[in-house]
């Protein structure tokens, strides 16, 4: 246990760059350009006696607050809560290309450096060193990624508060509309399931990262790629009918993108992504919430890609025993 | 005393070409093995083999480990030094021995850090901001804490000046070996560790060609300077090999009586070197 929690240490040493910085600096210039965006908006609403945000239909900014019924408080705490989602989800994106070249990388830059060498003189099984680079890629990597999120959401959501403040809105009645627990409940919540969906993408791109000789990058794309378009041709030809869109959504995209959170939602039942734009933010909200999210566990699909992925991550176990070419 | 490494059988084919050969040898505890041979000869694919990281035919017993199954368990026994700059080049000398103090169960963290003071290495220094023979500095201070009862070294000192190359020999002989452990090395630099052999093994196309302790290769070639009007008679002894200084020759015998060869002229004990070179002729040929 001990030997395990230091091989992820040693992960976290080489990858702070894309575990920490990277989700760290993407918060900050997100922050950042908010502010600028507020400041912007204040000096421009200032200079053309328009007020910015909510206040559309001419309401002044004073008697907002007051003005407001239950239902359309809700819906003010529902876009607060919203603010802070959309932090989560833009470090979140960047979590998803951290892991992408992360796991691509993971078996293979020690073999091309030599330093394989090293790591293999030391009592350590190779079991162990590919499975606290799984861990690395699915829990530490988001788990920090989603804190950062969560932290920038949180200051997001005190920038806007204060700014409203200026304009009347009490900053405590309106922190009190917005849900952050609920919200960094729903976000870190995710983490097991991330774990779970990301697990064929990770899979494939270690196995690759394993497996290839040179240029994991190229084998990890051109496979499943290559293998849909041939797939496609046939069916254009009209020798075969595989289905082709089920092989481009289900194997295609799950073994490359899965790393990139949220996808599950797409399985998620009860509601369809379309449908977000109709309602509210408080229907978007329900749609993030962790019941929803989790309710994926009833669909076969993910814990097919959790075989798959542990397939192929024994299979990358055995050629980084076996793999010799350093 | 059981052996450290009795190898039976053991063969390793590459594609095209066969790597090793039925090679058999033991390796007995207290010894420093040289293992030697030219560039593509298989002494890299045989110390492979024993590190466990290649897979072979044939039977392999390292301290009682079969290096194909048990190999992590191997390497609490066993440290390596590849030819260098093995290390990750992104890590602080603070984080490997951090690292290595606590995945290694007989790694003495203490022993580390003073070989560590003795070099110019900062904590917070990276690998490659390291020059090739801080690198191996490093490298040696980490196993030389480790108290292991193998230690392999391919080609440890390519490539390093000549200060770190006898530094490095230095720093083994005194502050490591003892009788209970074992040293297998491979160089070309084969003047620099003849004399702290006790061992020395040639390897040439995948086959052993000579294993032999120290003293016995001693008795068993002899060089012998004749001068020239006694060559032809010498020549007729079917010397290993020939070579001509100062209008004199040199004859390097295997195996002949040494009252026999006292007869003909002034006899010595070759250089491991020479050796080398006479038994490895036509290798490239």
């Amino acid at each position: 246990m001990k030997t395990f929690y230091w091989l992820v240490k040693r992960e976290f040493w080489e990858h702070r760059g894309g575990f920490f910085w990277a989700p760290v600096i993407t918060g900050s210039v997100f922050l950042l350009l908010n502010l600028m965006a507020i400041v912007a908006g204040e000096v421009w609403g200032g200079m053309h006696g328009f007020c910015m945000g909510i206040c559309t239909n001419g309401t002044s900014m004073h008697s907002l607050a007051n003005a407001l019924d239950q239902q359309s408080m809700d819906k003010v705490g529902a876009g607060l809560d919203l603010v802070m989602y959309s932090s989560t989800l833009i470090i979140g994106m960047v979590l998803g290309f951290v892991v992408f070249f992360y796991c691509l990388g993971s078996l293979y830059d020690d073999r091309r450096d030599r330093s394989l060498l090293f790591w293999k003189s030391l009592p350590i099984s190779d079991s162990a060193t590919v499975l606290s680079k799984v861990i690395a890629a699915t829990v530490v990597a988001p788990f920090i990624a989603l804190i950062c999120g969560v932290l920038a959401g949180i200051a997001m959501l005190l920038m806007f508060a204060i700014t409203l403040s200026f304009h009347g809105v009490s900053v405590w009645h309106l922190l009190t509309l917005a849900h952050p627990l609920q919200v960094i409940v729903n976000v870190i919540g995710s983490i097991p399931l991330y774990f779970l969906w990301a697990l064929p993408t990770v899979g494939w791109l270690m196995l690759c990262s394993a497996w290839a000789r040179s240029k994991p990058f190229l084998w990890a794309l051109a496979l499943p790629v290559g293998t849909g378009i041939v797939i496609g041709w046939f069916n254009l030809l009209g020798t075969m009918n595989v289905g082709n869109g089920w092989f481009w959504r289900e194997i295609v995209v799950r073994a490359l993108f899965s790393i990139f959170p949220g996808g599950w939602l797409r399985l998620a039942q009860g509601m369809q992504m379309e449908q977000l734009g109709e309602d509210g933010p408080e229907h978007a909200l329900d749609f993030l919430s962790i019941g929803h999210s989790y309710g994926v566990l009833a669909s076969p699909d993910i814990w097919i890609g959790v075989v798959a992925g542990a397939a192929m991550l024994a299979s990358a176990i055995w050629f980084r025993r076996w793999r010799d070419d350093a | 005393m059981s052996a450290v490494i009795t190898a039976n059988g053991l063969s390793k084919r590459y594609k095209s070409s066969l790597a090793l050969d039925n090679v058999s040898f033991q390796i007995a505890p207290g010894r420093i093995v040289g293992l030697i041979g030219p560039n593509g000869a298989g002494k890299t694919t045989a110390l492979k083999s024993i590190l466990g990281l290649t897979d072979f035919t044939g039977e392999l017993n390292v301290l009682g480990f079969d290096p194909r199954k048990q190999r992590d368990k191997l390497m609490g026994e066993v440290c390596f030094i590849a030819d260098v700059a093995v290390l990750p080049r992104w890590i602080r000398v603070r984080e490997v021995v951090d690292f290595v103090a606590n995945v290694h169960p007989r790694f003495d963290r203490k022993k580390c850090e003073a070989f560590l003071a003795r070099t110019k290495l900062t904590p917070d220094q990276r690998v490659r901001q390291m020059s090739k023979g801080m690198i191996v500095q490093l490298h040696l201070a980490l196993v030389m804490a480790i108290d292991a009862r193998l230690l392999i070294l391919d080609e440890p000192t390519l490539g390093l000046d000549i200060l770190y190359r006898k530094q490095f020999y230095q720093n083994l002989l005194e502050d490591y070996f003892d009788e209970n452990k074992t040293i297998i090395v491979t160089t070309h630099q084969v003047e620099e560790v003849e004399h702290i052999l006790t061992d020395l093994m040639f390897i040439r196309d995948g086959r052993i060609v000579l294993d032999a302790d120290m003293d016995a290769v001693g008795e068993r070639f002899i060089e012998v300077m004749v001068n020239a009007d006694r060559a032809p008679a010498a020549r007729a002894m079917k010397p290993l090999d020939e070579r001509q200084v100062f209008g004199k020759s040199i004859f390097l015998f295997d195996g002949v009586e040494r009252s026999q060869l006292e007869a003909m002229g002034e006899i010595r004990r070759p250089s491991v070197s020479d050796l080398f070179v006479a038994t490895m002729k036509e290798t490239y040929a």
